[in-house]
């Protein structure tokens, strides 16, 4: 985990949004989400940039991104195309699968509706076995409480073992908490432990067993586990990524990567 | 520690031998699994109490999509941008023309007291300057009007209402449901309507909406549009009418247009593009207040100053380059003289002029200046005359250079379908990066402009009418 760099990362300071400007971030965010719950709202809230929001499905079409400092540290902030899983191979998808998985970011905030929780915490769960370091941001929760939808955040928070934060990104109410929380789970302060769905004995065999190849053939790369399970339900995207080579550069890039954005960047500009 | 390197290949063998091993439906009770524990999860943290709001949103929503007053209540209200666009952005149209045209008269004066040479006050005043005041006088009022309006509908939620009416027509045609949306985006640019097309997932039915985006008229082809819609149909019913007749002139084109959209994407779809439309789930968001900050900021800097300060841009150039064009003499007649004269028996033979002809020609970087352009050329570019109300246009027009009905009409559909502008083109080349679709993108409109045009052209000369 990196956190030499999160020493002096105090409790309670002051965000500054700083537009596009994001040479020499120290932690990278990916903002997920399923489209149209707010994620450009969050994103513009955050880095004070004025990303086009329009209410309807799918408007994100390419990936923005934006800067915003907390604590002395400064954050790169990467919105992703909005999905609703990751198990298909769409373009979006891919797209936000690949950062997520290549991009390695430090936090990856999936942003939720809380009038329809159910249907996007799939999202999140599939987010969650690719990374550990996720918090939930369940906005709309100004339409919830109009709909009579309540949502109880700490319970939530406890079940999927990240934080889970309640906002409304329109009016900034809860963006503060939400930093803080991003914050503490980047610099790693906050430790997760994500709720998993164990998968059947026989599956999990061999998943471990193939664990140890994948990590033997690119040593370092991030969550081998949901490689392999990819694998293992036949993934043509996954197969050609291991076959090409990219798996193994990146993991090479990942290794020597001191300073984060300029290989990230260039590894999702492969991937893609 | 682990110095053993091992291939991809093997790591690929070992995955394909274990899956073997494996169920082959664990797939399916993986996702179910995720559900499942998606459905505990939500059902642990949620607590529901009655359901007003809901309510209200399915309400509005069974009368804006449903089967008999989707399309009509899309119509009506389509209707009711443009009429609010032509009314309010007559009279600041007007204004902006008088006050650019006084700065032209004096500054071009104080520069031939300065003794300036005279070229140089006709290139810089009668041409660079003029063809500004032109473009921003034009088109300023009605984007500052229409934007705004169109977002706020954006905002509410409306589009993905449109889309879901317009989705059966568009599966008929063999196309994406969500062309609908990448076409309604192409209302504002259609370089922007170009790129939104990425929403679409599968490539065949990307590439029918990239190389159909065009026959939505653009922004800079609204101006155009509304100001023939003002002239020709407006005069022609009583004045209480006019904005009305106007507006009502404007939706048929823009309905016009959405045909071609459909006609041209089903012949495609059964010829070079063959293939079966696809499935894809739409979401319908609830309907939202619009922030009216926001709402300005996006539509005023956003796409307002976006698309004039670019039609800013390629109408200084032109302008310099009209006023050459009618200054600069070749064997005794002016170059625009004979651009014109040459490509007037074309123009005639569909219905229009060598001049407009020669506008479109000059307006390939940006659809923005062919009126600016067109009326420069009548005007001749060394005249000092002001034109500033549509009724001066008119005469102009009409009374001097022998418009028509059929000129009007047909200059409406070469604008509606005639080819797209340079940025356009450039972006579908960077959308496809295949020079095959962008040369299809950019001829194929063309050739159906000249094609329509000439059979109106054609069908009014040989009918007694």
């Amino acid at each position: 985990m990196n956190t030499e760099a999160c020493d002096s990362c105090p409790a309670h300071v002051q965000m500054a949004k700083m537009g596009v400007d994001i040479a020499n971030c120290d932690h990278v965010v990916a903002l997920a989400g399923n489209p149209n719950t707010g994620k450009s709202s969050v994103f513009n809230a955050l880095t004070g940039l004025r990303q086009h929001v329009g209410n309807w499905t799918g408007k994100t079409v390419t990936r923005a991104e934006g800067a915003f400092g907390y604590g002395g540290k400064r954050y790169k902030l990467v919105d992703l195309p909005g999905t609703y899983s990751l198990l298909s191979a769409s373009h979006d998808e891919e797209i936000s699968r690949n950062f997520l998985l290549f991009g390695q970011p430090d936090c990856t905030v999936v942003v939720v509706d809380a009038t329809a929780l159910e249907r996007n915490l799939n999202l999140v769960l599939q987010v969650l076995e690719i990374t550990d370091r996720a918090v939930v941001c369940v906005n709309l929760m100004d339409e919830a409480k109009r709909k009579g939808i309540e949502v109880d955040v700490r319970s939530l928070s406890r079940d999927l073992g990240v934080p889970a934060v309640s906002t409304v990104a329109r009016t900034k109410e809860g963006l503060s908490d939400l930093v803080a929380s991003v914050a503490g789970v980047a610099c790693g302060e906050t430790k997760t432990s994500p709720s998993r769905v164990a998968p059947p004995a026989e599956v999990q065999e061999a998943i471990d067993g193939l664990v140890p190849l994948i990590q033997g053939m690119a040593p370092g790369l991030p969550s081998a586990r949901w490689v392999a399970l990819r694998l293992l339900d036949g993934d043509h995207k996954v197969r050609e990524a291991l076959l090409s080579g990219e798996l193994a550069g990146l993991a090479d890039r990942q290794r020597q990567a001191a300073p984060l954005a300029a290989s990230r960047i260039k590894a999702i500009a492969g991937a893609q | 520690m682990t110095p053993v390197s091992v291939t991809p290949q093997a790591v690929l063998d070992r995955s394909d031998e274990l899956r073997r091993g494996l169920d082959g439906s664990f797939r399916d009770s993986m996702v179910a699994s995720l559900y499942q524990r998606a459905g505990e999860l939500a059902g642990r943290s949620v607590r529901e109490q009655g359901a007003g709001k809901w309510d209200f949103d399915q309400r509005i929503d069974r009368i804006l999509t449903s089967r008999w007053l989707g399309l009509p209540v899309m119509l009506l209200l389509l209707g009711a941008v443009f009429w609010v666009t032509i009314l309010g952005a007559n009279v600041p149209s007007q204004m902006l023309a008088n006050g650019f045209f006084a700065v032209e008269a004096a500054a071009a004066g104080w520069f031939e007291s300065m003794g300036a040479p005279w070229w140089l006050t006709g290139l810089v005043w009668h041409g660079i300057f003029r063809g500004l005041a032109w473009v921003v006088s034009v088109m300023l009022p009605p984007m500052a009007i229409f934007f705004p309006v169109f977002t706020i509908l954006e905002d509410l939620g409306y589009l993905p209402r449109v889309a879901f009416n317009l989705d059966w027509l568009f599966r008929k045609a063999g196309a994406h449901g969500k062309q609908a949306l990448t076409m309604a985006m192409g209302f504002g640019c259609n370089a922007a309507g170009v790129t939104s097309t990425r929403i679409i997932d599968s490539p065949r039915e990307r590439l029918l909406a990239i190389l159909t985006n065009n026959f939505v008229p653009c922004n800079g082809r609204f101006p155009t549009l509304i100001m023939l819609a003002v002239i020709f149909v407006a005069a022609a019913v009583p004045p209480a009418a006019a904005a009305f007749a106007a507006a009502a002139a404007v939706v048929a084109v823009v309905l016009l247009g959405v045909c071609f959209t459909l006609g041209v994407s089903w012949a495609l779809s059964r010829s070079l593009l063959s293939g079966e439309a696809s499935a894809f789930t739409l979401e319908m968001p609830p309907y939202r207040r619009p922030s009216i900050l926001r709402i300005l900021y996006t539509s005023l800097i956003d796409r307002t100053i976006f698309v004039l300060g670019r039609a800013m841009l390629t109408a200084a150039p032109a302008g310099a380059l009209i006023w050459i064009l009618a200054n600069v003499q070749a064997g005794g007649t002016t170059l625009a003289d004979r651009s014109i004269s040459l490509l007037e028996p074309l123009g005639t033979a569909i219905g229009l002029d060598g001049v407009i002809l020669l506008a479109y020609v000059i307006a390939i970087p940006a659809n923005e200046i062919v009126v600016p352009t067109m009326l420069m050329c009548y005007l001749g570019g060394a005249m000092m005359m002001d034109i500033t109300t549509y009724e001066q246009i008119r005469e102009v027009l009409v009374g001097q250079h022998g418009w028509t009905m059929l000129t009007a009409v047909n200059l409406m559909l070469f604008s509606l379908l005639h080819n797209p502008c340079a940025t356009t083109i450039l972006t579908i080349w960077k959308e496809t990066r295949s020079a095959r679709w962008t040369a299809l993108g950019a001829l194929m409109p063309l050739g159906l402009a000249f094609l329509v045009c000439l059979a109106t052209a054609q069908a009014v000369r040989l009918l007694p009418l």
